[in-house]
């Protein structure tokens, strides 16, 4: 598996990043680092390796469906820069 | 070429909200309504360092609706993220699952004019709702409200077996239908809590490949479905026969125009890099723990319509409609188990009924009286305390002031007249008042009787026992 530089300003783009000539440079450089990191580790013999789903063996832990009110709107939308009806006030959209 | 040398092919992605008490990721209640951004916590707000833990019920009511709907339960699953930028989504990504949904490989059947059609169902995942955005007074700006992010949603992803819009038409009522049953949603399509993305495309009768597929959003009725399809079929035929190529794109429904749009940024929009969420956990399901939901699974309507035709001996047709609903049906059972008569119930409810609802437009759950005023209704026809005319008149009046049908009639004055004295004096009066009827009656004229009749029941105002007021008259015509 590789990467390519259009690959990096499309993923750069989707992420809503304005990266510099010096920066696609660097981030191509890192990925390509990360992914041969990836090809070394994808060549270990896995055969009767258990799979798993994440980086913990745990698994199915669940919440009872019970409410709890947070209660405080106010203070959920104080760092917001702009509010107005209790809501977050954005540039318009369509 | 005509549109009739075409096929329409459509898949499509159902998204219902479960009825859980709370969201799927924190403990804020999901009740519909209530004042903006009141029902929120740090958690379904994406306050930085706040983490998800999951809804037991979210997965319980997911493996329902897999159950449900003749699908192979995963043993191993979990949750991943979808990433994407828009205002009504605050983490930019949503929780849901890409490649190890919770069901795959089910199928739902629907009547078809040709009979049974099985509509195979690919997967159905479990996933977050989104908030949503409002405009503010003078547009200058939006306002967002997350009360629903965070809402469970399940989605329901079909095999591309739909042909027309009929099809999807019974398809969606039979999901709806199904999920009422088995009480994991409210399936409330003008409360959005069903809604349904077609995807549609168009192909020459014969072809083998599929055609370009356009995506369909926005139709909120099951009406505005049904004209959504038959436009964008046009729109494609249209394209097609004109020597144009149809592009694969997203389009959003518009009910007022009637009309398909394009939704913007659609060159990206199909990558959403998804990935493993970090924050969460594996999911396993043992074969214990789907059993005991398997056996617990209320009854389904298919089973409920067996019943109807076998025990209670009603035509395919009625237990068909009667069981398409939950609510149509669980108010026939409770009105037939206080009258006793469910041949008179299934009547009411296929006919004044029915009528009422289309020219009200309402859904059956919407209907506003209770199964035990229907029943009470029946048993004042059957007890002879009003007539059937008068029953259709306290019908309308459970649709307009719900209220016990007794009291209805007591209010309105309508009890049947079945007092011998008090009929034989309005007999007497109509055949004083009408010599030249009886004059017709006795030289051989049968149908002067139904004339005489009627003219005691006006006289009456509808009150008098038909049965009686024959007899009567018959005993003092042929005095
Ligand atoms: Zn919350």
């Amino acid at each position: 598996m590789d990467i390519s530089r259009e690959e990096i300003i499309h993923i750069a783009k989707l992420a809503n990043l304005k990266l510099t000539e010096a920066e696609i440079e660097k981030t191509l450089f890192n990925m390509k680092d990360i992914l041969n990191f990836a090809n070394t580790v994808n060549k270990v013999n896995t055969d009767n390796v258990y799979e798993s789903i994440g980086a913990t063996q745990n698994y199915n832990v669940f919440r009872k469906d019970e409410i709890k009110e947070f209660g405080d709107r106010d203070i959920l939308l104080s760092n917001a820069p702009e509010q107005e009806d209790g809501m977050f006030k954005i540039p318009k959209v369509i | 070429m005509s549109r009739e040398d075409y096929e329409i092919v459509m898949g499509l992605e159902v998204h219902a909200e479960l009825s859980t008490k709370t969201k799927i990721f924190c403990s804020c209640p999901t009740e519909f309504g209530g004042e903006p951004n009141t029902h929120c916590c740090p958690i379904c707000m994406a306050m930085p360092g706040t983490l998800p833990v999951l809804n037991e019920k979210v997965v319980e009511y997911a493996i329902k609706a897999g159950i449900a709907t003749n699908c192979e339960i995963a043993k191993n699953s979990k949750n991943d993220r979808k990433n994407y930028f828009y205002p009504d989504l605050p983490k930019a990504y949503q929780i849901s699952q890409y490649d190890m949904p919770l069901c795959e490989r089910g199928y739902v059947e629907i009547e078809t004019e040709e009979g049974k059609k099985k509509i195979r169902l690919t997967r159905i995942h479990i996933e977050e709702d989104a908030g949503k955005l409002n405009h503010d007074e003078y547009g200058r700006g939006s306002l967002v409200d997350l009360n629903r992010a965070g809402v469970p949603l399940i989605e329901i992803v079909s095999e591309p077996d739909l042909r027309s819009s009929k099809e999807v038409e019974s398809y969606l009522r039979k999901l709806k239908s199904i999920l009422e049953y088995i009480e994991v949603s409210d399936c409330k399509m003008q409360e959005g809590s069903l809604r349904a993305d077609v995807n549609v495309s168009v192909r020459k009768k014969g072809a083998t490949e599929y055609g370009t597929r356009t995506e369909m959003k926005n139709m909120n009725s099951f009406r505005s479905i049904v004209r959504a399809i038959e436009y964008e079929a046009d729109r494609q035929i249209d394209v097609i026969e004109n020597g144009g190529k149809i592009e694969q794109e997203t389009l959003r429904w518009d009910d007022v125009s009637g009309r398909t749009f394009p939704m913007r940024d659609k060159e990206d929009a199909q990558d959403y890099r998804y990935f493993p969420d970090p924050d969460l956990l594996a999911i396993k399901m043992s074969d214990e723990y789907v059993e005991e939901i398997r056996r617990n699974l209320p009854e389904l309507p298919e089973s409920r319509k067996k019943r109807y035709i076998e025990e209670i001996g009603l035509p395919e047709y009625d237990a068909n409609l009667l069981t398409a609903s939950k609510y149509l049906s669980n108010l026939f059972e409770g009105a037939s188990a206080i009258c006793n008569n469910p041949k008179a119930v299934s009547n009411w409810i296929m006919t004044d009924i029915t009528k009422e609802l289309n020219e009200r437009e309402l859904e059956p759950d919407q209907i506003p009286f209770t199964a035990e005023q229907l029943g009470n209704l029946v048993v004042l026809i059957d007890k002879g305390t009003i007539s059937s005319s008068i029953a259709k008149k306290v019908l309308v009046e459970l649709f307009e002031n719900p209220k016990d049908p007794m009291k209805i009639v007591e209010e309105k004055g309508w009890i049947q007249i079945s007092d011998e004295g008090a009929i034989k004096e309005v007999v007497l009066k109509v055949l004083e008042n009408n010599q030249q009827s009886v004059a017709d009656y006795k030289a051989g004229k049968d149908k002067a009787l139904g004339f005489l009749v009627g003219q005691a029941m006006k006289e009456t105002k509808g009150k008098a026992n038909p049965g009686m007021l024959n007899k009567m008259f018959l005993e003092e015509l042929n005095k």
